[in-house]
């Protein structure tokens, strides 16, 4: 494979699965030229004159789709943990006597790890989307044919619109649908409250099914993938554990040390005077994400001030901001529990986004450029603020993208973390994977203090005087390696089996695969 | 004899510790297997850490099993000093580099609002305590280390004071009760302990004999720190000899007690409201003024109900004391909140201390404001506020010279 060193120095392969890769040329330097892509136009003469597109099961819709070997297939991750579907369509597909599918997914989760046999038996070639947990050690152990690629979630979509990957059949597994194919997530007891990951999908597939436990009777209000984009709709018993879907990740952090790092990151973006009438924010779910959001409320109602809008992965705790009048709307890509489902379906300033929409780089501006703070975490970063967030130290593939680099577009960028997790040092001087340069990345918090990017000089000056523990990486880093000693730079091997893409769709970063000990 | 020994914690839910097995032998070297989650970074340095520690304790021939969960340096070294210790009995100590905070001396009048208590055999938490800014961090070696593992905590609390960085918290360490804690006091004092807290302190001759060890440990290692002591009350039998107690040595700052094995020493139930320790908390009170020494609060148990300790501390601060124990770290804010003079209190109190300074200057016996007179406990409590404001840095030092 032919490796070549992008602009920040990362070796990139410039082919990937058999298409051509443009290695990232730098932060903006990279123009697309062409048009968006798009379906072939479809007649109405096609479809059931009844308006009726409700076909037997899924094998059936797949069989009317003209599935065949190869073919790139496409789901939503909106259940998360607990989607059934993904499974049930590749033991369909297995079945079928299909071989070498892609399986496009907008995120993977522990509950597809039971893939791998079908990635064994060759039923799917490989995956293009988050990969982590047993599917994350099946890639970097090198038994995946085709390279994994990662994308952000704004990344996906704009892969989508832009041709980069063609889906054949989208399978979007919907908590409300009618039999036109009119869908939305606020009903029935799959409700997950969106289904802005699968908007793309549905508007660019050849073909698109929609699979539902809750059909109603036409219209199905609200509509939120509209019936216009559907082929085929299949209802059956389940499409997901209701239980899993919104689970795990909404509770408070009751981690003393990262509930400090939270606080502290609620008192930057106070002091900072980032938090002034009709800010906005993005929240997230669990850990530092959703705590510091607790903390800024309470900073917010102390000062009597309202945010404009947040953005969420949202959670009970976005809700009640929104309730408490403590900010104007919500904006959301995905609900996290019950109640940010109930919210959205009932209050018309809590709406639902798609990442097509809010994280599309390729788009007539980027919506994440008018908030204001955004807060992630990373496994790594290095002295000059680049950052790691899919692989571990070690280049075990860990989490996926998300929405992480389209929020890097934010006003202003928070990192907060842990300094050190178990010895592991948190800042290196080399990151195991780039997905973030380090010129987008504002302010580093961790428990040993706040250190702002010598670029934003206009934070530094916004916090002078103010009483808050500003330390440089270099500092914090010295004072992790006092205790914990300087690691060793872990040893990797040459082969690639993955690759990071940028918002713009070039190669950021190559994923190599472990050496045998590992 | 036995020639083995075992030392630390290993397992799925272990962090930050590392267990290690030594079996001393007559030949073969030293052979050495090492697990370890960090292994694709600190491999090596574990590897080189062990050997040279073999080396240090004289043991040429030995197999050494290492199970780590990512300790650092410090701890894997006193894991392996407490296994080779189990196997052979001496062994000289093996001591960490020092930290920064290390060296750094306390003193007699600092205030003590929060002390957070960490079990002392527990690693994990004894890294990034600092930053809860609780005023002193007692490692404990009483009653949250099981009795099998005493000298393995020693040792491990040993490097912790020598290595960790505490910032600006006051070193402190919980002891065993005498006479077991007696033979703690001496490896502490090398490592920089500043103030002993003294367990289930029944009588003046205890705190006399401590007392002894510490200028002898002094002595012997020309320490220039001076070490202080809390004792705790936990007994009838020590409330009634609370003064005395508090008056035993010159080393005595502050007194505080134990609830749990007070009530269950007199026979009480424990209430709501603390009814049955009011007697108690109030001998506490009056013995350490009377003593010249702090009064400080015992703990609050339940962490969750940040409501209940805020009211507890309320409570405390109003039957005088002056500060609490603290079992999480989510309890340290609250605890600091409170028995931190609020502005009101600092205000007041400057009022009270500037009326003072006119009166005498005038040649009056008495301070007056407006119609009030000011009696002088009440400016002595006055000054004492500022004194606190000052040191927690919420009032400028020069605040009665500016406005000169």
């Amino acid at each position: 494979m032919n490796l070549v060193a992008n602009a920040l120095g990362r070796l990139v392969p410039t082919e990937v699965n058999g298409k051509p890769a443009v290695p990232f040329p730098g932060v903006d330097r990279f123009r697309p030229s062409g048009r968006t892509a798009a379906p072939r136009i479809p007649t109405a003469l096609d479809y059931p004159e009844d308006g009726n597109k409700v076909v037997k099961d899924l094998r059936t819709a797949l069989e009317k789709c003209g599935i065949r070997d190869g073919y790139t297939i496409s789901t939503h991750h909106h259940f998360r943990d607990g989607d059934t579907l993904a499974l049930q369509l590749f033991d369909t597909c297995a079945e079928m006597g299909l071989k070498d599918l892609v399986w496009f997914p907008s995120a993977a989760f522990p509950c597809h790890a039971p893939l791998i046999k079908h990635l064994d038996a060759g039923v799917i070639h490989h995956i293009e989307g988050s990969l982590n947990g047993p599917l994350g050690d099946y890639c970097t152990a090198g038994k995946m044919r085709g390279l994994g690629v990662l994308r952000s979630h704004g990344g996906r979509a704009q892969a989508i619109q832009d041709g980069e990957v063609h889906i054949d059949i989208a399978v979007l597994a919907a908590p409300s649908a009618d039999c036109f194919g009119n869908a939305n997530a606020v009903q029935g007891d799959a409700a997950c409250g969106v289904l802005g990951y699968a908007l793309a999908d549905a508007m660019y597939a050849d073909k698109t099914v929609i699979v539902t436990n809750n059909l109603v009777p036409f219209p199905c209000i609200p509509t939120e993938i509209s019936g216009r984009f559907v082929d085929y709709v299949v209802v059956q018993q389940s499409i997901g554990d209701p239980k899993r879907i919104v689970s795990g990740t909404t509770e408070i952090t009751r981690s003393p040390d990262r509930l400090y790092i939270a606080e502290l990151v609620a008192r930057f973006i106070r002091d900072a005077g980032i938090m002034r009438p009709g800010f906005s924010f993005q929240a997230g779910a669990g850990g530092i994400p959703l705590a510091f959001a607790v903390y800024l409320a309470e900073m917010m109602k102390e000062a009597n001030v309202k945010a404009g809008w947040v953005h969420g992965g949202t959670t009970r705790y976005l809700v009640q901001m929104l309730e408490q009048g403590l900010t104007d709307a919500v904006v959301d890509g995905q609900a996290f529990d019950l109640e940010a489902v109930r919210s959205i379906g009932v209050n018309r300033n809590h709406i639902g986004t798609s990442p097509l929409i809010s994280y599309n780089h390729h788009s007539k501006g980027n919506f994440i450029n008018l908030m204001d703070v955004v807060v992630l975490g990373a496994t790594e970063v290095d002295l000059n603020f680049n950052a790691n967030v899919v692989t571990h130290s070690d280049g075990r593939l860990l989490h996926g993208i998300g929405g992480w680099q389209n929020c890097l577009y934010a006003r202003c960028v928070i990192l907060a973390m842990p300094a050190v997790r178990d010895r592991i040092p948190v800042i290196v001087d080399e990151v195991t994977t780039l997905c973030g340069p380090g010129e987008m990345i504002d302010v580093v918090v961790t428990e040993l203090g706040i250190a702002i990017n010598p670029r934003r000089e206009d934070l530094l000056g916004a916090v002078k005087g103010k009483d808050l523990p500003l330390k440089s990486l270099d500092q914090m880093k010295a004072e992790v390696e006092r205790l914990g000693g300087k690691p060793k730079k872990p040893e990797r091997t040459s082969q690639v089996v993955a690759v990071v893409k940028w918002v713009d769709g070039t190669v950021l970063d190559s994923v190599f695969k472990l050496p045998e000990r590992y | 004899m036995s020639r083995t020994g075992t030392a630390g914690r290993k397992g799925e839910d272990v962090r930050s510790d590392v267990w290690v097995a030594v079996e001393i032998k007559d030949s073969g070297g030293i052979e050495l297997a090492l697990k370890s989650r960090v292994d694709f970074i600190y491999g090596e340095s574990i590897r080189e850490l062990i050997f040279s520690g073999m080396k240090h304790f004289g043991i040429d021939n030995a197999r050494v099993e290492v199970e780590d969960s990512g300790a650092v340096p410090f701890v894997i070294m006193a894991r392996l000093e407490t296994a080779v210790k189990r196997a052979l009995g001496e062994v000289p100590e093996w001591l960490p580099e020092p930290g920064p905070s290390l060296g750094k001396p306390s003193y007699r009048e600092r205030w003590r609002r929060s002390r957070l208590y960490l079990a002392g055999n527990e690693p994990k938490f004894l890294l990034n305590a600092r930053i809860h800014q609780p005023d002193g961090i007692i490692l404990d070696l009483e009653d949250s280390v099981p009795p099998e593992e005493k000298d393995g905590a020693l040792i491990l609390v040993r490097n912790a004071l020598i290595a960790v960085d505490f910032g600006e918290c006051e070193r402190m360490v919980r002891l065993n009760p005498l006479p077991r804690g007696l033979e703690e006091v001496e490896i502490l004092v090398r490592a920089g302990v500043q103030v002993l807290l003294v367990p289930k302190c029944e009588d003046e001759e205890q705190i006399e004999e401590l007392d002894k060890k510490i200028d002898n440990a002094i002595k012997k290692f020309r320490e220039k720190r001076e070490v202080y002591l809390m004792p705790i009350i936990e007994t009838a039998r020590g409330a009634f000899k609370a003064h005395k107690i508090a008056r035993a040595s010159e080393r005595i700052v502050a007194l505080t007690y134990g609830l749990e094995d007070y009530i269950a020493d007199i026979g009480a139930q424990k209430t709501k409201e603390g009814w049955e320790s009011l007697w108690l908390r109030s001998i506490i009170v009056n013995a350490a003024r009377a003593a010249g020494i702090q009064p400080i609060d015992t703990v609050y148990a339940d962490v969750l109900d940040l409501n209940g300790l805020r009211e507890s501390c309320l409570m405390a601060k109003a039957l005088g004391f002056e500060g609490k124990g603290c079992i999480h770290p989510r309890q340290v804010r609250v605890v600091n909140q409170v028995f931190t003079p609020s502005e009101a209190e600092i205000g007041r109190a400057q009022e009270i201390v500037r009326a003072d300074q006119r009166a005498k200057a005038q040649g009056k016996s008495v301070a007056v404001i407006g119609s009030k007179m000011i009696d002088p406990p009440v400016v002595r409590r006055a000054q004492r506020t500022l004194e606190l404001a000052i040191a927690l840095g919420k009032l400028n030092p020069d605040w009665n010279q500016e406005e000169k």
